[in-house]
């Protein structure tokens, strides 16, 4: 492969498609067409992009709600700086607060007085918050894999397991995270007992709310990819005696190893959606929770604050499903593999 | 020369709604260690059921086949199986798909020793420069020559062939059967190969088995190959025996058409 293909090559499986007419560009391949190609996968996106924000801020400026006018383009994005920097201001506070303890712990060792370390308390910022729901929703999500993956091999292998799993599977497949939510929130408080909890107990009813309702595509896609693996393959290892775990190993992993991409990439979006309801409801911390607070304020920037949050849910839980369409182009072997 | 391979009576058949669909009955052959047999016939006459069979990829129904006096029960690795498709795993390079049998073959062996085994045979096959390529950047032909590798590398004590070269045009297949002869010519593996192209099987085989049409395929007719080894391509059409000997397997072939004919006349 020539070095130009190999960077094709790249930004396809990196899932940076837009970025092919600029290599072609930049390497004089067609000039004229790279920049029609180039047009219409980044101009037209971004002129729709720009008619959106007019008519949203025509329309919005339309609107008159109890908690003043609806905010229009430039209102959020000025909030979102506001929330940023709250974020920064917060930082340096917590951060003068230590040194203030420093200084107040040597001045306590110098008279003899005992000290007992204290912990900032500030209030969790809208970026904490963000962090906060991307760690939930990975977790739940690796909870969801290391779960769905295994069941949905063995009902791939095994059509009898399959039957047995079937009914479980469709009766809990399409409940609402919030029917879930309730019961593992009392059941994580009844077996998650530890002294010194390293995680917190509303972080894991989250995560497992998440995992509950997220897993499903995982399981379904799996049993689907092991239960079509070709039978010419599973040939090649009755032809070699391959065990019955080499085969599963050697041959059926890998040939749904595409199959199983596709249903983690869609549980990952589940989980994200699912993750900002189940923290609205329980007030678990993160960005659902945010959403709520700002609800509960009524202030005269709640709107604008809570279409920040909506915004940031959007992009962050496209980028997940950039992330993961990346990673499912690297284990695909048919669809692109060159 | 001494009896490998003993089919007697070999029988297939699958329950329909309609009763009993037989496909092969009463197929019977014999091959001597060392020899390369042809399979011909019409397409859809159960040239590759047999070979499934001896294979252990397809139950036998009725009859017997011994393998080197061993009665075939399922698959294993004592046959080289080359299929029509290259059925190679496209997730591996040329090197890992036949790694894989020779893992499997030779697990008592250092894994240097593994890695030659496989690494001289896809030399042998011409794919010195292309071990690191997966299937999906190979052609068809150099597909299939993995496929060869693969089958040769597990040295098995016999070759089953099933139309390898049927997919492949008509220079990729001329280039191939070169490949698989000079391998066959090195350790005479006993070999049964299926195939529906009459100068391929006298190119390779010893012996050509003329299989009737379904159902109830059986062997019609055996034609003893009498052209000198090595052979060589240009030179094989200029042998006198050689048209007399094509003819006899064209003639064949056109009665079978012919009878298929007449049972549909009459039917309709």
């Amino acid at each position: 492969m020539s070095r130009k293909a190999r960077v094709i090559h790249g930004c396809e499986v990196a899932g940076l498609d837009v970025f092919v007419p600029v290599v072609r560009l930049l390497s004089g391949e067609e000039p004229s067409r790279q920049i029609a190609e180039f047009g219409r996968s980044v101009g037209i996106p971004l002129l729709a992009l720009g008619v959106f924000l007019l008519v949203w801020a025509g329309v919005a400026s339309q609107i008159e709600t109890s908690i003043g006018r609806v905010p229009g383009p430039a209102a959020v994005w000025e909030q979102g700086k506001a929330l940023v920097g709250d974020h920064y201001a917060e930082r340096t506070k917590e951060a003068q607060f230590y040194e203030r303890m420093e200084g107040l712990k040597e001045k306590y060792a110098e008279e003899g007085r005992p000290w007992k370390d204290r912990r900032y308390s500030g209030k969790p910022t809208f970026l904490d918050q963000v962090g906060t729901s991307l760690a939930t929703v990975f977790a739940g999500f690796v909870i969801a894999s290391v779960v769905a993956v295994p069941i949905g091999i063995l009902c791939g292998l095994s059509p009898t397991f399959y039957a047995a799993m079937n009914p479980l599977i469709q009766i809990f497949k399409p409940v609402s995270p919030l029917a879930w939510l309730p019961i593992v929130m009392i059941m994580v408080s009844a077996l998650y007992t530890a002294e010194n909890p390293f995680f917190e107990k509303s972080f894991i009813s989250s995560a497992v709310t998440v995992a509950l309702c997220s897993l499903w595509p995982t399981l379904i896609n799996t049993a689907v990819g092991v239960a079509s693996v070709e039978k010419d393959h599973l040939n090649v290892a009755r032809v070699l005696q391959l065990s019955r775990f080499s085969t599963v190993r050697k041959i059926v992993i890998p040939s749904a190893l595409p199959f199983i991409f596709t249903g983690l990439r869609l549980s990952l979006g589940v989980g994200w959606m699912v993750l900002i309801a189940a923290e609205m409801l329980a007030q678990n911390p993160g960005l659902g929770k945010f959403v709520w607070d700002m609800f509960q304020n009524g202030s005269s920037q709640t709107l604008a604050q809570i279409m920040v949050a909506v915004f940031t849910i959007g992009i962050i839980g496209s980028l997940l499903d950039r992330m993961m369409i990346t990673l499912q182009n690297a284990v695909s072997y048919d669809v692109r593999s060159s | 020369m001494s009896l490998f391979l003993d089919i007697v009576q070999l029988k297939k058949s699958y329950p329909t709604k309609d009763g009993e669909a037989v496909i092969v009955e009463g197929f019977d052959l014999k091959m001597d260690a060392g020899e390369f047999v042809c399979l011909i016939g019409h397409s859809g006459c159960g040239k590759s059921t047999v070979l499934s069979m001896l294979a252990g990829l397809n139950d036998i129904t009725d009859g017997n086949a011994l393998v080197g006096g061993r009665e075939v029960r399922g698959a294993g690795p004592d046959r080289g199986v080359v299929f029509q498709a290259p059925c190679l795993l496209p997730w591996l390079s040329a090197r890992e798909n036949v790694m894989i049998g020779v893992d499997q073959v030779y697990a008592h062996g250092t894994a240097q020793e593994r890695l030659e085994i496989a690494e001289y045979y896809l030399a042998r096959v011409g794919l010195d420069d292309a071990m690191d390529k997966r299937p999906a950047e190979l052609s068809l032909g150099m597909q299939q020559r993995v496929g060869l590798a693969r089958a040769f590398a597990l040295a098995p004590r016999m070759l089953l062939l099933d139309e390898p070269f049927g997919m492949l045009d008509s220079l990729t297949r001329n280039e191939l059967q070169d490949v698989l002869l000079e391998l066959w010519q090195r350790d005479r593996k006993t070999a049964l190969m299926v195939t529906h192209d009459v100068d391929e099987a006298l190119f390779l085989a010893d012996r050509v088995v003329m299989m009737t049409n379904g159902p109830r395929a059986r062997v019609g007719k055996i034609l003893d190959v009498t052209l000198p080894r090595p052979r060589d391509r240009a030179k094989i059409i200029e042998y006198p025996g050689y048209y007399p000997l094509r003819s006899v397997l064209i003639s064949f072939l056109e009665e079978q058409e012919n009878a298929r004919d007449d049972t549909r006349s009459k039917a309709a």
